[in-house]
């Protein structure tokens, strides 16, 4: 049962392909065994068919050196004009990728999947163009012949000794929604030469007798069959999947290619690829970099990053892993990733063949139960290509100080054989000493050096006769040849665990690099720090000038891509910002060391979550180079990925913060509405009620019913016009825009007015005022510090009796003032002491009575305002008490200071 | 103008409602109403129906109030009453210094309006006397002996407390900005002292007022200035 259900994780991939396809554009590709099969025919044919039906039809790129036939078919159809590229003298024409853009047609057709751009477009090759015309949601029409694929074009070159010198990722071809295959038997193709129906020009010859013999056509349209009847087994195995059908093979057999240096390894990769697709498999290209790799010259190395970005090209993951034991390495990884077969290649012969074999050996004996594939070398020649002589020599004063040492050890050993006597062992022991120093520090040529001489010393000073290289003992010869090895042995044993080291220092830097970087990136969840952070480590690490580029420039249309960190020049000028811009858009690296825009003076990675694209890391300067390598590519990747988190995490909490405060606002909101509507709804009534009951005269307005009628209606409007006061006060307040306009007033005045303005609320109160005679003078917004003693004062008038007594005091104390509204009411119950500043806070006694709980709220932003406090508390002896502190409100001069100047003056 | 006649008042007031209060208060006040919808007509209905006071909204659709003070006052002496809604103190200001004369916050009672009219109308003749006495209450005041006293009792007053008492006193009922009242005693560089005014009037308070935290005479005008209470 359950292998009848498609493993979930196929389902997504393919769940997300069909995604992809759906704003994609179709691929159509028409497919030919070799040129001059009529590919370009069919397709215009097919074109003009469609056109003729009314479909928007763009012919994109049709070959320069048309047949005639073909040209007849281009009459009538619409014909993109060629972009004219001067390279080298010489005008070429090409495709012109941003026009047909603009144009937007539903269908356009561009001849010659497989042809590389002039130098100076946007994309190295076609195929890339294609690709963006589908990623612009375009149906693209193409032509292809067999012999460009990437995956066989080897095959191709050795049966027609043909170089083919474009070739198309077979992963292209793979995209094509729709292959049509043009077919016609290699005689027909032959005659149709010799008729000279193709290829008109003065190479008919040559490529006849290279290219266009039956052999290879009837081999060329083996190929392009058999590619075809691949696919149909693909398409069929998808339906199977689809329709759970269980599957015939076990899913995950992956196959790894182990590569190396050699040229050879190319087709190791591409025996690889056609070997997964035989078995519907994954497959992974693994190069191990051990010391001994290390040491190669850097156009081998190379050589192993360009076989690796082959092994990409084709579709294959790629791994570079370091170590000493590669057999291990590879096995380890093997097991760890459901490796069911391992390819290695077989060289003829070589300076390390003797290793090279024993890797082969190592994988068969300990590879158990995966199965070991071996592809010998047979055509393309190896040695040609080898490095020659040493890898990195080790510096000349090695050699200096080996000569040095292998002196003194003689000296030393000569003087205590002769001198004291010693055993010629122990002067042995002394030299092989010397020859491990030099081994250790400088490496295995000094140390050879070292021990050639030392023998010879040896020879020369301690062995009989004495002061002569001649032996008389034979036996000493095995002394010699022992301590020869013994030197060699130990220096290399050292030179392998030293660069040994150095790779792990290498690993551990890298790692620790990368564990900084999250740590720091860890530390903060805002975003320009964190990508300050992160520009901060790649610059570090990679020793360039590197910016992040965010979308949400200035221009709100169009996410405009803008620089929101960065170190060293950031990418200013238009054109770098349009290559930004375009890897932002298509979400695959570009510029500088990509395939993609190359004459860009940096390179851009896109920082992606998952399938989207949030942000671009440009990196710049001299050091970019080194992005050639996959390994350091895969490590800067890292980097990128890390950053993309970090910035994931930072837009995310950004968006929970915005969140957060949208659901406050709202039930602020809420509250408002409820306490508002209910705050200004019961004056309303009060007012409507007792003028509607003056109006319709059932009430006489003289009668002293009339009266405490029309007072009423005076009060509660007077009461709402507070309320409102309130609002309008504390939205100003909170929009946080409002700065408080600082002026000196006497305390008096303030209360004085605060009084005035509730004159019919404490008429009849009593209330005491205790405002010392030399209170300083207080720098206080005058409007809001009297709308916030007034709330205070109408705050202990509502919740008081009408016959207690109220009372206002002040006191000063250094630069701050404290300003007291005390009552002799109820008090405060505890337990709401500290929520009665709240916004819309109603204790639950005050349930019944009036304000929206806006007062004190008011009073506390209005005291904040002033960078002051305002408490409350129960005095002692029984009722509430409002205290407002303002540390700093004081003017140091008080009154008198104002008063002096002209005292002396008076009037009578 | 023609004594016999009653007073015109010309309101310049946008909103219907309010026209109609103020219409129907004013009529049974005893006064002549013209009214105007924008400042423009407003403006137009000053120069041709020669008002005795203009009462004046701060919050006119086609022009500010500002604007329309300062044109009426080009060319005419009229007293103009401005009535505007509370937190606008700087248009308050700004608009009793290009010229209008006082001012009274929305919203109002009939009452307050009626006596600033009245105020408003009767200025005139009382600011020629240049010596003059002054009563409210029990406190009085001789221009012409320099002379304070509170229930038969001399205040000593200092010489600018003396010249802010003298100002409010002849322009009782109406409001005096801070920055008029700062150019008249100290002179036009004072003009931002506004403290200097605050101090004084507390000290002036404090000799003449019963209860200088409620005090019944010097009225303040948060965030304008002050008004010397009418006595009613």
């Amino acid at each position: 049962m359950d292998q009848m259900r498609p493993d979930p994780d196929a389902l997504l991939d393919r769940i997300n392909a069909e995604e992809a396809k759906k704003k994609r554009g179709k691929l159509k590709v028409f497919f030919g065994a070799a040129p001059g099969v009529g590919k370009t025919y069919a397709m215009l044919e097919e074109a003009r068919r469609q056109a003729e039906q009314g479909l928007d039809v763009l012919i994109g790129y049709a070959e320069p050196h048309i047949r005639p036939d073909t040209e007849m078919l281009l009459l009538g159809l619409r014909i993109l004009p060629y972009k004219m590229v001067e390279y080298k003298g010489v005008t070429l024409k090409e495709f012109d990728l941003d026009a047909a853009l603009a144009r937007r047609p539903a269908l356009i057709c561009v001849d010659e999947l497989a042809h590389s751009n002039a130098p100076g477009l946007r994309h190295a090759r076609r195929y890339q163009d294609v690709l963006e015309l589908l990623g612009a949601g375009l149906d693209v029409w193409t032509t292809l012949n067999v012999q460009h694929l990437e995956s066989v074009h080897d095959i191709v070159e050795r049966v027609s000794g043909v170089k083919v010198r474009e070739t198309l990722p077979d992963w292209v071809l793979e995209q094509a929604d729709d292959i049509q295959l043009v077919d016609i038997s290699p005689e027909k193709l032959i005659e149709r030469i010799a008729a000279g129906k193709i290829y008109t020009h003065h190479s008919v010859d040559y490529l006849t007798r290279q290219f266009f013999n039956r052999g290879n056509l009837a081999a060329l349209r083996e190929l392009a069959l058999r590619r075809l009847a691949d696919r149909v087994d693909v398409q069929m195995e998808t339906f199977r999947r689809q329709n759970a059908v269980a599957e015939p093979w076990p899913a995950a057999e992956r196959i790894l290619v182990c590569i190396g240096p050699s040229p050879f390894s190319a087709r190791l990769v591409r025996a690889a690829r056609r070997m997964a697709m035989a078995f519907r498999t994954n497959w992974i290209a693994l190069y191990v970099q051990t010391p001994g790799t290390a040491r190669l010259p850097s156009h081998a190395r190379e050589r192993a990053f360009a076989t690796l970005r082959l092994a990409e090209e084709l579709g294959g993951q790629t791994v570079t892993l370091h170590g000493d034991d590669p057999a291990r390495e590879i096995l380890a990884y093997a097991r760890g990733k459901n490796v069911a077969r391992i390819i290695v290649g077989k060289p003829l012969r070589r300076r390390g063949a003797l290793f090279q074999r024993s890797l082969v050996d190592q994988l068969i004996r300990r590879a158990g139960p995966i199965d070991i594939y071996i592809i010998r070398d047979s055509s393309e020649p190896v040695l040609s290509e080898r490095p020659s002589g040493p890898a990195p020599r080790p510096r000349p004063a090695g050699y200096g100080w080996a000569v040095a040492i292998t002196a003194l050890t003689t000296i030393l050993g000569a003087g205590l054989y002769h001198g004291l006597h010693l055993s010629n062992i122990n002067v042995l022991m002394l030299d092989l000493l010397g020859v491990l120093g030099v081994a250790i520090r400088f490496g295995r040529g000094p140390a050879a050096l070292a021990s050639v001489l030392s023998v010879a010393a040896f020879d020369y000073t301690v062995v009989p006769p004495y002061y002569s290289f001649a032996v008389s003992d034979t036996q000493y010869g095995i002394t010699f040849a022992v301590m020869l090895v013994a030197a060699l042995l130990i220096s290399t044993l050292t030179d392998r665990l030293h660069r040994q080291s150095e790779a792990a220092r290498h690993r551990e830097r890298r790692t620790a690099a990368l564990l900084a970087l999250s740590r720091d990136l860890a530390a903060t969840s805002e975003k320009e720090k964190s990508m300050q952070t992160a520009v901060r480590h790649i610059s570090e690490m990679f020793r360039c000038a590197a910016a992040v580029l965010l979308p949400g420039g200035e221009s709100p249309g169009r996410p405009g891509l803008a620089v929101a960190a960065g170190i060293g020049p950031a990418p200013a000028d238009e054109k770098e910002m349009s290559v930004a811009q375009w890897v932002f858009e298509h979400d695959q690296p570009a510029g500088r060391t990509t395939s993609t825009l190359p004459s860009a003076a940096a390179m851009y990675v896109p920082l992606r979550i998952g399938p989207k694209t949030i942000g671009v890391l440009a990196l710049r300067g001299e050091a970019v180079e080194h992005f050639c390598d996959p390994d350091h590519r895969h490590f800067l990747e890292a980097f990128a990925n890390q950053t993309a988190l970090a910035l994931e995490r930072a837009n995310l909490a950004e968006e929970t913060r915005r969140a957060w405060r949208r659901v406050e606002t709202e039930s602020i909101r809420n509250t408002l509405l409820s306490g508002v509507s209910h705050d200004l709804r019961t004056p309303l009534a009060v007012i409507t009620g007792s003028a509607t009951a003056l109006l319709e005269g059932s009430l006489d307005r003289a009668s002293a019913a009339g009266a405490q009628m029309l007072a009423a209606i005076v009060e509660e409007a007077e009461r709402m016009e507070r309320l409102i006061a309130n609002l309008l006060d504390m939205s100003r307040l909170e929009s946080g825009t409002v700065q408080p306009r600082l002026e000196i007033f006497p305390l008096n005045e303030l209360v004085a007015s605060a009084l005035a303005r509730l004159k019919r609320r404490v008429a009849g109160r009593n209330i005491h005022l205790a405002i010392p005679a030399d209170m300083p003078l207080l720098r206080v917004d005058g409007l809001f510090f009297e709308q916030a003693l007034t709330n205070l004062i109408e705050n202990a008038v509502e919740h008081t009796p009408p016959d207690t007594p109220l009372e206002i005091s002040a006191a000063a104390s250094g630069r701050g003032a404290t300003i007291q509204i005390a009552d002799r009411g109820p008090g405060l119950p505890a337990e709401h002491r500290e929520r009665l500043f709240e916004k819309f806070f109603r204790a639950p006694a005050a349930r019944g009575q009036r304000g929206a709980g806006l007062g004190l709220a008011l009073v506390r932003a209005i005291v904040q305002m002033h960078a002051g406090s305002v408490t409350a508390g129960n005095r002692p002896g029984g009722g509430a008490e409002f205290t407002i502190t303002l540390p700093q409100a004081c003017t140091c001069s008080d009154a008198g200071d104002i008063l002096q100047n002209e005292d002396s003056e008076t009037d009578t | 103008m023609t004594p016999t006649l009653a007073p015109v008042i010309l309101v310049i007031e946008d909103d219907p409602a309010i026209q109609k209060v103020l219409r129907v208060s004013l009529e049974a006040g005893g006064y002549q109403v013209r009214a105007a919808r924008t400042g423009q007509d407003g403006i137009l209905q000053a120069a041709t129906q020669s008002p005795d006071v203009i009462i004046l909204d701060l919050g006119l659709p086609d022009m500010a109030g500002e604007a329309t003070a300062r044109e009426i006052r080009q060319w005419s002496g009229v007293p103009i009453l401005v009535v505007s809604a509370r937190g606008k103190e700087f248009d308050k200001v700004t608009v009793l210094d290009a010229g209008a004369d006082d001012y009274l916050t929305k919203p109002f009672s009939i009452q307050e309006l009626l006596a600033r009219l009245r105020a408003l109308l009767r200025r005139r003749p009382v600011e020629n006397a240049q010596s003059a006495v002054f009563q409210a209450d029990d406190l009085l005041l001789d221009m012409a002996q320099r002379r304070v006293t509170l229930a038969g009792r001399p205040v000593h007053l200092t010489r600018h407390e003396y010249r802010l008492l003298c100002l409010l006193m002849r322009n009782a009922g109406r409001v005096l900005t801070h920055s008029y009242l700062l150019r008249e005693i100290w002179g036009p560089d004072a003009a931002q002292q506004t403290h200097y005014i605050r101090v004084y009037i507390n000290q002036l308070r404090r000799k003449i007022e019963a209860d200088p935290g409620r005090p019944r005479h010097i009225l303040t005008e948060a965030g304008v200035g002050y008004r010397w209470a009418e006595s009613p």
